[in-house]
């Protein structure tokens, strides 16, 4: 049975273009007034808590219990950001929901902010997103234009300011804190927590920062009710989900799915399998930051508890397919560089171990590796984890520990051969 | 330095925020688009119109990559080299503009035409290899379609949009 589409429904519209017309005639801002009429705020964070909906960012946290953490006290300003970084390599689901149904994300921020006391928001848009940011401006000036947006909310007595603002190229201003800064108009670099942004956060106010998708479930949720919701997908990771699918696959793309798709029908299945008829060698499936599976984990639920059991985790939903052309050894020299180039240099483990784990990695795709290297990159990596301000120094770490783990042998042949293996084959 | 209806726009911009300081970076991003690059006279400038310090100013635009504290040519491209782009040949794509251009990434065509520049996930991976010219995407790219993106730019067939 196909799945029901839900954050992706207008894709089954023809010539759907995004605009206010557009979204109202597919029953677009019905779940707002509703919101503002029948339910208290905290009633709304109660049903959001019920639906199970946990964040699509990448940690997986459940959102109603984060509205819950803001203080009640009326006398202090709250803010609600949403977080359109989208940065973590192999994502490319939130570009899709801004350029092309802007108004679902609105309405679920207008929800949102009303849940959490909150009169004004903003979007944090990726600086590269200048198409995206442009239609979101768009859709801003058609809500403000309906009332949607403004003082006084379809009379309801809520108001509510929604900004977009666009960042300037850094991957770390997606990392909450780190875009706070960067809001303030600071370097992105992340705080040290706590105090949460739930307590301090922009302005050292009170702020929910949420990703882009997570937010574009709240109307349903709202409009459907928590346990409509919850019924989607395994009990723990409720609602459907966002997969990014690139790579080496034949159809890739965005798929929408309920959390309870085994890796190997999200490939083989929707993704039309691997390319060229050719064999599956590794598969990231949470963005880069995920440790790597390999065909032994193909029957893995695509759920956050499954994928972290499997020593993996559901992250921000990309999953990016390789097929057995692909060396290991430059695979871990291309995401080292990634994150030794967006480390923001603030904490020496993070620092240095980012930098060293490029270097040493580059020196072993090029045949220049010591026998010693492996060890060396695995205590590297052992002293990054868990030390930092943020969580960027164990991204960086723990995909490169898992191509060690499944992959030994061409770490070691590249070293023992003094040359890549794979020198020659594929694009790469 | 900066036109009055700039100044306008940039003055609305301001207004948006609880502390005037949060529209630092979108300022920049108009003044780098009408000035070119964040030129030390543009610096000064944003400093003065936010009463910030040029070297806090400075300090805050060298964080971020898409703004450039040097000249840059009229036409920028970025081309992703992250892994899902790397996996569909992106560094052919590269070594290809390189030697069509005659420049290094990094580097500017001598006639002030172009600047090549390597980019982070472009949250395009789906529509691998792509490149971003003046903020544009270009998807699923191939050397073909590269050249023939080459050839517009040159005889000015795709004008400069405001990034
Ligand atoms: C290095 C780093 C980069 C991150 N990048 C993003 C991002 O691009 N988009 C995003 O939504 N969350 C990103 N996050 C997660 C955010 O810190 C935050 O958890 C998230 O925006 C919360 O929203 P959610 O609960 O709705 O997922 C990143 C985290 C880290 C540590
Ligand atoms: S862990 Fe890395 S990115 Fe995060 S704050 Fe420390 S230095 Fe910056
Ligand atoms: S890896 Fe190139 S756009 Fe994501």
């Amino acid at each position: 049975m196909a799945f029901e589409k839900i954050l992706t429904r207008y894709q089954d519209i023809p010539n759907y273009t995004g605009t206010i017309e557009d979204y109202l005639a597919q029953g677009g801002y019905q779940a707002l007034p509703k919101a503002l009429r029948e339910f208290q705020p905290a009633q709304l964070v109660e049903e959001v808590k019920k639906s199970g909906l946990r964040g699509r960012g990448g940690a997986g946290f459940p959102c109603g219990v984060k509205w819950g953490f803001i203080p009640k006290d009326p006398s202090r300003p709250k803010y609600l950001v949403c977080n359109c970084d989208e940065s973590e390599p192999g994502t490319f689901k939130d570009r899709m929901l801004i350029e092309q149904d802007p108004h679902q994300l609105i309405e679920g921020i207008v929800i949102s902010s009303y849940a959490i006391g909150c009169h004004l928001a903003f979007i944090y848009c990726r600086g590269e997103f200048v198409e995206g940011a442009r239609r979101l401006e768009r859709a801003l000036a058609e809500a403000y234009r309906q009332g949607y947006l403004g003082e006084n909310i379809l009379g309801s007595g809520f108001d509510l300011d929604l900004y977009v603002h666009r960042g300037a190229g850094a991957y770390i201003c997606g990392e909450e804190t780190g875009l706070l800064e960067s809001l303030e108009g600071k370097r992105g670099q992340p705080r040290v927590k706590p105090p949460f942004p739930a307590i301090a956060g922009l302005y050292r106010s009170p702020t929910v920062v949420n990703n882009v998708e997570t937010l574009c479930n709240v109307p349903h949720i709202v409009l459907r009710g928590a346990d409509w919701y919850a019924s989607i997908g395994p009990p723990k990771s409720t609602g459907p989900r966002l997969f990014s699918v690139s790579g080496h696959v034949e159809r890739p793309g965005n798929y929408e799915l309920p959390m309870s798709v085994t890796l190997r029908e999200l490939i083989f299945e929707h993704a039309g399998g691997i390319r060229n008829g050719r064999r599956l060698k590794a598969v990231i499936p949470g963005g880069s930051s995920a440790p790597v599976l390999t065909e032994q984990h193909l029957d893995l639920r695509m759920d956050f508890e499954s994928l972290a059991a499997a020593g993996s985790m559901g992250g921000s939903g990309g999953v990016i397919v390789m097929d057995d052309t692909v060396c290991m050894v430059r695979v871990g020299e291309i995401v080292s560089r990634f994150y030794h180039h967006e480390s923001c240099g603030q904490c020496t483990q993070c620092r240095e171990g980012t930098a060293w784990l490029h270097k040493v990695l580059s020196r072993i795709e090029r045949g220049q590796g010591r026998k010693e290297d492996l060890e060396v990159l695995l205590d590297m990596c052992d002293n990054m984890k868990g030390k930092t301000i943020c969580v960027l120094s164990d991204a960086a770490a723990m995909p490169i520990e898992s191509y060690l783990k499944y992959f030994r042998d061409e770490f070691e042949a590249h070293i023992r051969e003094r040359a890549c293996p794979f020198a020659g084959q594929g694009t790469f | 330095m900066i036109a009055d209806s700039t100044k306008q726009r940039l003055d609305e911009l301001v207004a948006r925020y609880p502390e005037k300081r949060s529209a630092l970076i979108p300022i920049l991003h108009e003044v780098q688009a009408e000035v070119g690059y964040l030129s030390p006279e543009a610096i000064q400038w944003v400093a003065g119109y936010l009463g910030l310090s040029p070297a806090d100013v400075m300090s805050v635009a060298s964080f971020y990559d898409m703004l450039n504290l040097e000249p840059v040519g009229r036409h920028m491209i970025y081309v992703c080299h992250n892994l899902s782009c790397s996996l569909l040949g992106a560094e052919r794509l590269i070594r290809h503009l390189e030697e069509r251009l005659g420049i290094r990434v990094g580097e500017t065509t001598p006639d002030g035409l172009i600047t090549l520049k390597r980019m982070e996930c472009l949250a395009s991976c789906g529509t691998a290899p792509a490149i971003q010219v003046d903020g544009v995407y270009y998807e699923r790219m191939t050397i073909q379609k590269l050249d023939e993106l080459l050839a517009k730019l040159r005889d000015g067939r795709l004008g400069r949009s405001r990034t």
